[in-house]
């Protein structure tokens, strides 16, 4: 048991319920309320005096209570988190992982109380800020100097904090020739890098942050991915929340996977990132939907399924590196006569965007689909990946116009192992080969002779 | 949301965190009070008056940004701090002054309207920027914590400008018309600062209640222009029948503009009653109006 002391974040039992609807249309008009007002004259008028924050959001107790939890499922609400516990030590790097709608971004709103829990409670020990999106608060008619001010006192830094590290900020951004002009002129790289420096130099206790590393190009994320790791190195405690899981499994020894608004593992992050990928089916390189609704999609064409296969055709999740890989994935198309391009994409772990394939060599090219199930296979050959996890985007697109069917990010990862039997492009060194792709190629050597020259 | 600072406020000095952090290496035993403890809230909640203090200097920015920013873009620019009162009070006394004959309490119709307008225009255009400030910002009150009554507080704050520019022009007209100017004066700042709670008190209940009916924001021009014709700004409070006139005083502006003319003219002697009636009511005000929208608060990001 860890002293109180040791404790950053504690949450226990932490539940938010949203009024379906409430994010839709939350507001009302007068009408509806006069509506109202005619049904429950009482309470109206309560209403319309404006007292109504509790009856629209009454917590049902101190902690999440299971059978008021199936009293309150009505319809019209949802939890977007329920019974959440946890506690994150200090100096800890915790990634809070899970897919759309688990409720990642409600809990870091919680946290950053940006909005009140319904039931539950969190002590946090420290100062916090929260990072949910860069550039909060920008104003297009200010310039970069003034909104580096601006934006660090939205973001909880005091004026001396800012002019004290104002020319780290600039440098960071590498933006020193437009300090003064309006960030309207600027470009929207130049806008991204201002807006993270800022940012980035915050020096909380505790940091929030929510998927802002999507932004940018790769070689500024890479300077704020180490920036980040800066901060965990000095002892910061950091909650990051991520789709992104190269980078979760990089930055953060311990991850909590959300599903449905509960806590559903809590571990080493590599384990809990290799959970959050494994389906049913139990394994990373497998994934399939079953719910029509559930499955991603338009109503043109649906993802069934998803599957990592070696030469023979089984699904694996660990791929020699000699040999090819299979990426395979099976959709149903459920309206003729539209082209349609397969493609999927390869990010590794660092987050690096490998690369992008699409299917521009199958007779399918330029011919309308019929309506059907169809299995489109793309061979990596085998010698041309690195060592090492991949995680891979599955798409289906139409290209004129451009329409993207579906992209499902992360839906499959696989691991390339070199076995060091010689006959790898890793030869016989065994120490660490970087590089994202490892192809053999053919080599010549000759020596040249004295004639010759 | 109820947020107890138990201990401390959530943002501290790096050197109260270093005194803190010492104190606990000393007694590491004893259970360590949370800086943020975050629970649903039930009922009235407590003010926070100390975390708005903390985030004074977000004030200060805010208003700061909307004062820059209110004119970009403008050819006229600031000047049109000043067009406004000056063209309405060249309208007010062609139509009122010359074709209505209303009286003006012995001071020329055209300063005796500017000097109505004056604080008129400041408390209406605080509470029409204040009372949309919270819709207009979004962005932000879904993405960061910061204590929100600051938002519609820096609206308010942001007409102070305005008002000060057309103030330099008051004093202009004053010296054209030769009113002499007299200690009286000195009582300005404190209207000013009355006009500015008063217009907070108003501006924070009408930005609460617009993040959730957004009718509000059709209400409230309609509501200010008939609260014109309530105030003593185109006609003296004096027109006003001796036995009918407390009922002008509920109005907190009726106190406030003339005691902006008493102040500035010293013709009329400072009504106290009705001054320190708009003191009361202003207050009234701004605690109900606080205290509601703290309670808004918390839903504020789910809704906005």
């Amino acid at each position: 048991m860890p002293t109180s002391s040791d404790i950053a974040i504690r949450v226990e039992g932490l539940g938010k319920r949203y009024r379906i609807g409430a994010r839709q249309q939350g507001y009302k008009t007068l009408r509806e309320r006069v509506n109202d007002l005619a049904l429950t004259p009482f309470r109206g008028a309560r209403l319309l005096l404006g007292r109504n924050g509790d009856e629209e959001e009454s917590p049902p107790g101190k902690t999440y209570d299971p059978q008021s939890a199936i009293r309150n499922s009505l319809p019209s609400t949802i939890w977007a988190l329920r019974d959440v516990s946890f506690e994150v030590k200090r100096g800890e790097v915790v990634g809070i992982i899970g897919r759309n709608g688990a409720g990642k971004s409600t809990l870091l709103k919680v946290l950053s109380r940006i909005t009140e829990p319904t039931s539950g409670a969190v002590d946090i020990y420290g100062r916090v800020s929260s990072l949910l999106e860069v550039g909060t608060g920008f104003h297009h008619e200010l310039t970069g100097r003034e909104n580096i001010f601006l934006n660090g006192a939205i973001l909880g830094m005091r004026k001396t904090e800012i002019a004290r590290k104002f020319d780290e900020i600039v440098a960071f951004a590498e933006i020193e020739d437009f300090i003064d002009t309006p960030v309207k002129h600027y470009s929207s790289g130049m806008y991204v890098r201002l807006a993270f420096a800022v940012a980035a130099h915050l020096e909380p206790e505790i940091l929030l942050v929510d998927e802002v590393l999507a932004v940018g190009d790769i070689q500024f994320q890479k300077k704020c991915l180490a920036k980040m790791h800066d901060a965990s190195k000095h002892g910061r405690t950091v909650l990051f929340v991520s789709h992104n899981m190269a980078a979760i499994t990089r930055l953060c020894e311990r991850a909590i996977l959300l599903l449905d608004g509960q806590v559903i593992d809590d571990n080493r992050a590599h384990q809990v990132v290799s959970k959050y990928m494994r389906s049913s089916f139990g394994s990373p390189a497998i994934r399939g939907w079953t719910n029509d609704a559930k499955k991603p999609g338009d109503d043109i064409v649906r993802l069934c399924r998803v599957r990592i296969c070696n030469q023979s055709g089984d699904t694996s999740e660990t791929i020699e590196i000699r040999q090819p890989v299979g990426v395979e994935m099976e959709y149903e198309v459920l309206k003729p006569g539209h082209v349609l391009v397969p493609n999927f994409h390869f990010f590794n772990e660092e987050g690096i965007y490998v690369f992008v394939i699409h299917d521009f060599g199958s007779e399918w090219r330029y011919r309308p689909r019929e309506v059907g199930t169809y299995i489109s296979t793309a061979w990596i050959p085998g010698n041309f990946l690195a060592e090492g996890t991949f995680f891979v985007g599955t798409a289906v697109s139409t290209y004129k116009p451009v329409t993207v069917h579906f992209y499902e990010r992360d839906a499959l990862a696989f691991y390339v192992v070199d076995t060091l039997d010689g006959d790898s492009a890793r030869g016989d060194f065994a120490g660490h080969l970087p590089g994202v792709v490892r192809p053999v190629v053919n080599w010549t050597t000759v020596a040249k002779s004295a004639a010759e020259t | 949301m109820e947020i107890i600072n138990v201990s401390k406020p959530a943002e501290i000095s790096d050197a109260e965190i270093s005194a803190a952090r010492q104190e606990k290496q000393v007694s590491v035993t004893s259970a360590e009070q949370p800086l943020i403890r975050i629970r649903p809230s039930k009922g009235w909640v407590a003010l926070q008056l100390r975390d708005l203090w903390v985030y004074r200097e977000l004030l200060y920015f805010l208003t700061w940004r909307d004062i820059k920013v209110r004119y970009k873009q403008t050819v006229l620019g600031a000047a049109w701090a000043i067009i406004q009162p000056l063209f309405t009070m060249l309208l007010f006394t062609l139509f009122f002054g010359k074709l209505g004959h209303i009286p003006s309490d012995g001071v020329p119709y055209p300063i005796f309207a500017y000097a109505g307008l004056l604080p008129w225009m400041f408390f209406s255009n605080a509470v029409t920027s204040s009372g949309n400030s919270l819709v207009g910002s979004s962005n932000l009150i879904t993405k960061v914590y910061f204590p929100r009554m600051i938002i519609p507080g820096a609206a308010v704050g942001a007409g102070l400008v305005d008002f000060a520019i057309a103030f330099v022009i008051l004093i202009a007209l004053m010296i054209y018309y030769r009113v002499a100017l007299n200690w009286n004066l000195l009582a300005v700042p404190l209207l000013l600062a009355l006009t500015t709670l008063l217009a907070l008190g108003i501006g924070m209940w009408m930005s609460a209640l617009n993040v959730k009916y957004r009718d509000v924001r059709y209400a409230l021009p309609f509501l200010i222009q008939l609260w014109l014709f309530a105030s003593p700004v185109i006609y003296p409070a004096s027109v006003m029948p001796q036995k009918w006139r407390w009922v002008l005083w509920f109005n907190p502006l009726t106190g406030i503009i003339e005691g902006f003319r008493s102040s500035l003219f010293g013709v009329n002697k400072f009504d106290w009653k009705a001054l320190g009636l708009s003191t009361a009511i202003t207050i009234a005000v701004l605690v109900y109006s606080a205290y509601h929208f703290r309670r808004m608060e918390r839903v504020f990001a789910d809704i906005v």
